[in-house]
């Protein structure tokens, strides 16, 4: 049975989302490293794993993914039985699911602009645009508002466990806090307790562990 | 005793529509709950907001069950309902379900934030009384002939996104569609005769239609 293929770069936000799930459920895989900085993303053979020339794909025997979201549910459900359960039966599922999606449509647009902003533009050596900051700080405040009344109800953001609705949060979370908007976090107790824990997990420092020797 | 599924919104909004199209493609019956949505604001405020915090529609419920996102209402609606109407998620096949899913990341990920500006722009910013950016409009434009080459390509390989089966993957899309091709560039689906002939496809289906009529927006 052929091991899984996690395509990507370790710089991706988008594959430490999946490499999360893997570490999570403590699967075999193999990293195949894409080369950005040449394009290879953005041409055959790549495109026929990921017809939008994005990363990551991800291959399981005859099944070729893309998009993160997707092959994280796709491994969490695959493979339900193994590591940390990811997803929940029953009932509960349709809450996680509902904050799966406010990750996805609330946070992530936001997130993933700041995220750009000030990780990814100075890394570039590019400046930040302090216009878009201002603006996507002020809207990632109220969502968080919102996040801290969810977390004073509810020990995660999905429910009582962790499930993939806090893990698809931690790539642009680990990323801010690294940067000036860390302060939106540090703000509020709630939020904060809840990123210290989510990103003190063993598999999450595996990730982490994973970007520095790459 | 099943209590009646109540969805909260009003007809013409694209994501209380997003879920109005899935729950009669599984022949599940609803109440529409009107929102008094442009005077009251009645769903930025309390007690609305307590079943939404971020304050949008739609909302449903399900007995004691509150959900939000129109995506996750339409899971949890096609998992619940899986042995009647439209097989929305092909919960039979791991294959084909983890294709739905990709598709359906597809739609929140790449297709709605290229087309959602250009419909705030054109048809939304109006009834706000605001003007609208036809730079924003032009910058998007670029963006959604991108995605759509790509479905161009895709729907030469399958007869609908996820494989040769309709699915939430398809129907996600079916609000933004409608409404685009209300505004003066539906030339640009029009110009893939492949994504022409998916979107004649699925907007002839029976469900569609029983909400389209309701999805006012843009019209004189």
């Amino acid at each position: 049975m052929a091991v899984m293929k996690l395509y990507g770069s370790p710089l991706s936000s988008a594959v430490w989302r999946v490499l999360a799930s893997l570490y999570e459920k403590g699967l075999d895989f193999e990293f195949i490293p894409v080369d950005m900085k040449s394009g290879e993303h953005k041409k055959e053979p790549y495109l026929s794993l990921n017809p939008f020339g994005q990363v990551p794909a991800f291959v399981d025997g005859d099944l070729k993914l893309f998009e993160s979201r997707a092959i994280t549910q796709y491994i969490s459900h695959e493979y339900a039985d193994k590591g940390t359960p990811l997803v929940v039966p029953g009932k509960p599922m349709a809450i996680v699911s509902v904050w799966m999606e406010v990750e996805a449509h609330q946070y992530d647009p936001l997130a993933g602009k700041l995220a750009w902003e000030l990780g990814y533009k100075p890394h570039f050596g590019m400046q930040p645009d302090h216009a878009v900051v201002e603006e996507n700080e002020g809207k990632l405040g109220k969502v968080l508002d919102v996040y801290e009344a969810r977390l004073s109800q509810s020990k995660y953001i999905g429910g009582d466990t962790f499930t993939l609705a806090d893990l698809h949060h931690l790539p642009t979370l680990s990323f801010l806090m690294d940067t000036p908007a860390k302060k939106l976090i540090e703000s509020r107790p709630k939020v904060s307790a809840w990123v210290a824990d989510i990103t003190s997990r063993p598999a999450w420092c595996k990730v982490v562990e994973f970007r520095k020797q790459h | 005793m099943a209590q009646k599924l109540r969805l909260h919104g009003i007809p013409m909004s694209s994501c209380a529509a997003r879920s109005m199209i899935c729950l009669h493609e599984k022949g599940v019956e609803f109440e529409l709950v009107l929102v008094d949505f442009f005077v009251a604001v009645e769903h930025k405020q309390p007690p609305f907001l307590s079943k939404n915090p971020f304050g949008q529609i739609p909302v449903l419920e399900d007995g004691n069950l509150t959900l939000f996102e129109s995506r996750a209402i339409n899971e949890y609606v096609s998992n619940k309902f899986k042995d009647q109407g439209t097989d929305l998620i092909r919960h039979d096949s791991l294959e084909e379900s983890a294709l739905v899913k990709v598709w359906a990341e597809v739609e929140s990920h790449q297709f709605h934030p290229a087309i959602y500006p250009i419909f705030y722009q054109h048809l939304l910013a109006p009834l706000y009384g605001k003007s609208s950016n036809q730079a924003i409009i032009d910058e998007h434009l670029e963006k959604l002939r991108m995605v759509l080459d790509v479905y161009e390509d895709r729907l030469g390989q399958t007869k609908y996104l996820a494989g040769d089966f309709y699915s939430l993957a398809d129907l996600h899309h079916m609000p933004m569609m409608f409404y685009f091709m209300k505004t003066p560039w539906g030339h640009v689906v029009n110009e893939r005769p492949r994504v022409k002939a998916w979107w004649e496809d699925i907007s002839s289906r029976d469900a569609f239609k029983k909400v389209a009529g309701g999805m006012t927006i843009g019209d004189k």
